[in-house]
């Protein structure tokens, strides 16, 4: 059946883009123009970088928020509201703590007003059928994390959906008990014992979805949207060793690192002179600790990412937030799934501490243009201090308040470890005095 | 099928319990019976001091007090749903209830005697609920606060879980609004309940102008007792109020908690869930326990009842731009009703009172304002070392903690005869001397809150406490003060509003022919009140209103909040 995918389609997104407002002014667009089909018979993966907006299409699939514009539909019908036949699986289980794992498994039938005795039959089938057997009338805070996300999983089969759609169901686990529940669900799903057609899933893990996937849309971020789509057919169960296998996954990776984003363009390209560029927060310690990685051996200078992902027990998202940062700042370069040091990067590697933080400064007032305003602002006023609001109005000028925030918080790591300026968080103000 | 025979044949646990229900249930109707009567039996059977009357009086009490927790707990769901799940009606509700909470609820008294008094003309009826009502606003705010923020906190995952599995919004409130808010309503419920007696004791005896009403209970028997200068009643009293807390916490907040555990919205099990040997009675029955299955069913069918709210209602308009022109109306209504309500006020109290009316009851306000700050510094450096050092021992503070509470729930009237003796004797000055019963019952929150503050201090920072040698006074400022200073916040917060409310009995206290007076607003309302001078009343009422409502914002939200970002510890 997996072989040939009927070509029903389940769901139908065409032109689908989604915004949401911001801290100030137009709104953010966090989907724009999407088209996705999705027909009997396929797992279909959705993979980007956190904040491509994957989650969005996936809510927006299941009813629970509406397109700002375009069509989306399931069998041919506008989607307002959750769609009959369509069930979600949560990264946070999303299970009700006061339930019995049989009364969760229940709860999606009870407001469908089935029966008492059907819903009962149901409930153990779907119970039985996960692997629950024993833990009916057990809570969810008695179970185990694997075993809750069964739960999650029961209650959503229960309802013999046409679709189901999986929300990073797996990220929340530690990695040998994901490892036995995607093992167990595409078992299930190729002997064909699931009461279910299709499967559509987001995830960041890119090994998870060639292990699982028909199908994969990799996400491009700024604004969200498909930039590209492989086809797998490797036959069940895959081998993740397979050579096939990996050279997919390192296609994958290529292809996620390949464009640069619109937020890592270099300066002067961005409106306002770059200092609307979202900075995700990463620890200073965590780039030097890197740096120190990349130049030692085996990498020395150049890393295969899904390699030193592996090494480092980090997911494929993790893993491009430490690069971009490092490209940011010049002192690595992404290309075609590799993280390669530059020369400041080696540099850097070999430096003390204080050389480090000289060093750092010079490449945060380079590159970052925002340090730079700041270092200005705080240096032109008399009082050599600025209220953090001053810098929060100007980002919130280019992004939404929580992309604000998160770069501020940015600002103020980078800005204390390479004692640019200091920050009291009480009255939230930048200043150029340094306790003593 | 022998499994269910099984399930039904009783066992010894069912006939305990058989009892127990059936024993409350005679005592309900033979309670209510009394209150259907015609006023002038009262006047027939007055209240008498005779500790024989004391358990039918501590019944009739009891009962007014459920009655008034049953109330609150209906408009709590009503009002708290309302506000949460309506952003409009939010906009009116939620200011409405935060002023609410800091008008004095002995206040409320004047005008609900008269209210109830005329609606039910000539009957006990009309004065048992005047009474059940001044019970009701002294508990229901706190407990529609805790559910609103409950609602409005279900997490997100949840509520997507909700939707995404077509429960309809009354489903959706019975499955998951409801029993999420459930601990915190529990625990406020408790609070009210304690917080209730101190309102049972000032309102079941209550003079209004001409009309004078002494419902038979333990309050009017107290008020009774300070009439009459009788210090054994006092002691029966007392020991019946102990009796009645340990039964109703025994019998029924202690199981209601043992059972409500499971609602507590935590991933992992906790160390100790709490127990009761109520509800493991219960438990243990067969029969009662087949019988409560049709409750259960019942239960379920009405919370998967097909009714269908008003969309707002629902889920929040998910593509979500609410409609300007709605909102413009909406706002035009809420100024028109303002101004109207506004307007009338202005009338009614310019037409008896004047500019220096406002005045001094002001100038009486800041008296009273006085006094809470100074006796709230005062039980600040009492209550907190001791609650720390109690906190620090665990097994010392499971046994403090209870009695703490137990003590919070004793009214101030109880300790006129000493008060009003010693002031007497030592010829001491009322002023100052009558003001320690303002705290008397609201100083308890500030120890138990600190108790379970200082509980909570992580071991792993006392440990690096000593092993940096802090000690002395650096121990407190660095390491202990800091880690308690949240949950002191939370019982001051409580210690102040309680003292503001008891200033209108502790102002005015009286022990025989003995009146004494303290110079306050407390004194002034409950003067006002006693006269039956409405527009001083309104007066009075209002400007504590604003100053317990200013003090509010301008001194405990700030720390409130400091505390919250600053020193809450994990």
């Amino acid at each position: 059946m997996l072989d040939q995918p009927d070509k029903t389609s389940l769901i139908d997104i065409k032109g689908v883009s989604r915004s949401f407002p911001k801290g100030s002014g137009e709104d953010l667009l966090v989907l724009e123009k999407v088209d996705l089909t999705i027909a009997s018979g396929e797992i279909v993966g959705l993979l980007g970088r956190s904040g491509s907006g994957k989650s969005t299409l996936l809510r927006i699939i299941a009813g629970l928020i509406a397109p700002s514009s375009g069509d989306a539909e399931c069998r041919g019908k506008a989607i307002q509201g959750p769609p009959n036949g369509v069930a979600m699986v949560f990264q946070s289980f999303a299970l009700f703590p006061w339930l019995t794992v049989l009364q969760n498994v229940e709860l999606g039938l009870e407001a469908l007003g089935i029966d008492s005795a059907e819903r009962r039959k149901r409930a153990l089938e779907a119970i039985d059928l996960i692997g629950l057997d024993g833990f009916e009338s057990a809570y969810p805070k008695e179970l185990s994390g694997g075993m809750r996300q069964r739960v999650g999983f029961a209650r959503a089969l229960v309802v013999h959906p046409d679709l189901l759609l999986m929300d990073e169901p797996f990220s929340a686990l530690d990695v040998l008990t994901a490892e036995t529940l995607r093992t167990d669900l595409v078992d299930l799903w190729i002997e064909g014992r699931l009461p279910i057609k299709s499967v559509l899933m987001v995830t960041h893990n890119i090994e998870e979805a060639v292990l699982m996937c028909d199908r994969v849309l990799v996400f491009a971020s700024n604004p969200g949207r498909v930039g590209a789509e492989f086809k797998i057919d490797l036959p069940h169960p895959r081998n993740r060793l397979d050579p096939a296998f990996r050279q997919l996954v390192d296609t994958l990776y290529a292809r996620m690192t390949q464009k640069p984003e619109p937020k890592t363009l270099p300066l002067g390209s961005v409106p306002g002179g770059g200092v609307g560029m979202v900075l995700d927060h990463v620890s200073s310690n965590v780039l030097s600790g890197l740096i120190e990685t990349l130049a030692g051996p085996p990498y020395n200078g150049h890393a295969d990412l899904p390699v030193l992902a592996g090494q480092l027990q980090l997911e494929a998202d993790e893993i491009l937030h430490l690069g971009e940062a490092l490209q940011l700042l010049r002192f690595a370069q992404l290309s075609e799934g590799d993280l390669v040091l530059t020369d400041a990067g080696k540099r850097f590697a070999h430096l003390e501490t204080d050389a480090r933080k000289k060093m750092f400064v010079q490449h945060l007032l380079d590159y970052v243009p925002v340090m730079g305003l700041i270092k200005r602002v705080l240096d032109e006023r008399p009082s050599h201090t600025a209220p953090a609001a001053r810098f929060r109005n100007e980002l919130e000028d280019y992004m939404s308040e929580d992309y604000a925030d998160e770069t501020l918080k940015t600002i103020v790591s980078w800005g204390r470890y390479a004692e640019l300026f200091a920050y009291d968080e009480q009255s939230e103000t930048f200043s150029l005095e340094n306790p003593n | 099928m022998p499994a269910l025979d099984q399930a039904l044949r009783p066992n010894i646990w069912d006939i305990v319990a058989l009892v127990l229900v059936i024993g409350a249930m005679v005592l309900i109707v033979y309670g209510g019976e009394q209150t259907t009567r015609p006023l002038s039996s009262l006047d027939i059977t007055p209240v008498s001091l005779d500790p024989a009357n004391l358990p039918l009086y501590a019944l009739r009490t009891t009962m007014r007090m459920l009655l008034a927790l049953i109330c609150s707990i209906v408009f709590t769901f009503i009002y708290a749903a309302l506000a949460a799940k309506s952003r409009r009606a939010e906009m009116v509700m939620i200011p409405l209830l935060d002023i609410l909470q800091s008008v004095p609820i002995l206040g409320f008294l004047t005008f609900t005697v008269v209210f109830f008094m005329n609606l039910f003309p000539g009957n006990v009826l009309g004065a048992e609920l005047a009474c059940v009502f001044a019970i009701f606003t002294s508990q229901a705010w706190n407990m529609t606060f805790s559910m609103y923020q409950s609602i409005r906190n279900v997490p997100k995952d949840l509520e997507e879980a909700t939707q995404s599995f077509h429960l309809s919004p009354w489903q959706r409130f019975w499955r998951l609004d409801v029993p999420f808010a459930m601990p915190g309503l529990i625990w406020n419920t408790m609070m009210s309940m304690s917080g209730g007696w101190f309102f049972v004791v000032a309102s079941e005896s209550i003079t209004v102008g001409n009309t004078t009403v002494t419902l038979p209970g333990v309050g009017s028997y107290v008020a009774l007792a300070i009439e009459k200068q009788n210090l054994a009643a006092i002691g029966y009293a007392i020991l019946t109020m102990l009796l009645v807390i340990i039964a109703y916490d025994q019998l029924l907040f202690r199981p209601v908690v043992a059972w409500a555990d499971k609602f507590r919205f935590e991933q992992t099990a906790s160390g100790n869930p709490p127990t009761s040997w109520m509800l493991d009675l219960f438990r243990r029955t067969r029969a009662l326990r087949a019988l409560t299955l049709p409750f259960a069913a019942l239960n379920r069918a009405f919370s998967n009842l097909r009714i269908n709210l008003p969309m707002e209602l629902g889920s929040e308009a998910r593509i979500g731009r609410p409609s300007r022109v709605l909102d413009a109306i909406w706002f035009l209504l809420i100024a028109l009703g303002t101004g109207y309500a506004a307007f009338w006020a202005y009338q009614y109290l310019s037409a008896n009172l004047n500019l220096s009316d406002v005045a001094i009851a002001f100038g009486y306000g800041l008296l009273t304002l006085l006094r809470v700050v100074v006796l709230i510094a005062l039980a600040t450096l009492i209550w907190v070392p001791v609650g720390v050092w109690v906190g620090l021992r665990p097994k010392l503070a499971e046994r403090v903690q209870p009695l703490a509470q137990f003590f919070a729930a004793f009214p101030a009237n109880l300790a006129f005869p000493v008060f009003v003796s010693l002031i007497v004797h030592y010829q001491l000055q009322p002023n100052v001397w009558l003001s320690p019963l303002m705290i008397l019952g609201t100083q308890w929150y500030i120890l138990f809150n600190v108790i379970a503050g200082a509980s909570a201090f992580p071991t792993d920072l006392r440990e690096a406490a000593s092993s940096l040698h802090l000690e002395g006074w650096r121990w407190w400022i660095k390491a202990v003060l800091p880690g308690i200073f949240p949950y002191y916040i939370t019982g001051a917060i409580t210690a102040s509003g309680g003292s503001w409310n008891a200033s209108i009995v502790a102002e005015v206290a009286s022990w025989g022919n003995t009146h004494l007076t303290a110079a306050g607003l407390g004194a002034y309302i409950a003067k006002a009140t006693e006269a039956g001078d409405f527009p001083r009343v309104v007066l009075g009422v209002s400007v504590m209103c604003v100053l317990v409502t200013l003090f509010n914002r301008l001194l405990w939200r700030p720390l409130y909040a400091f505390g919250e970002r600053r020193l809450r510890l994990g």
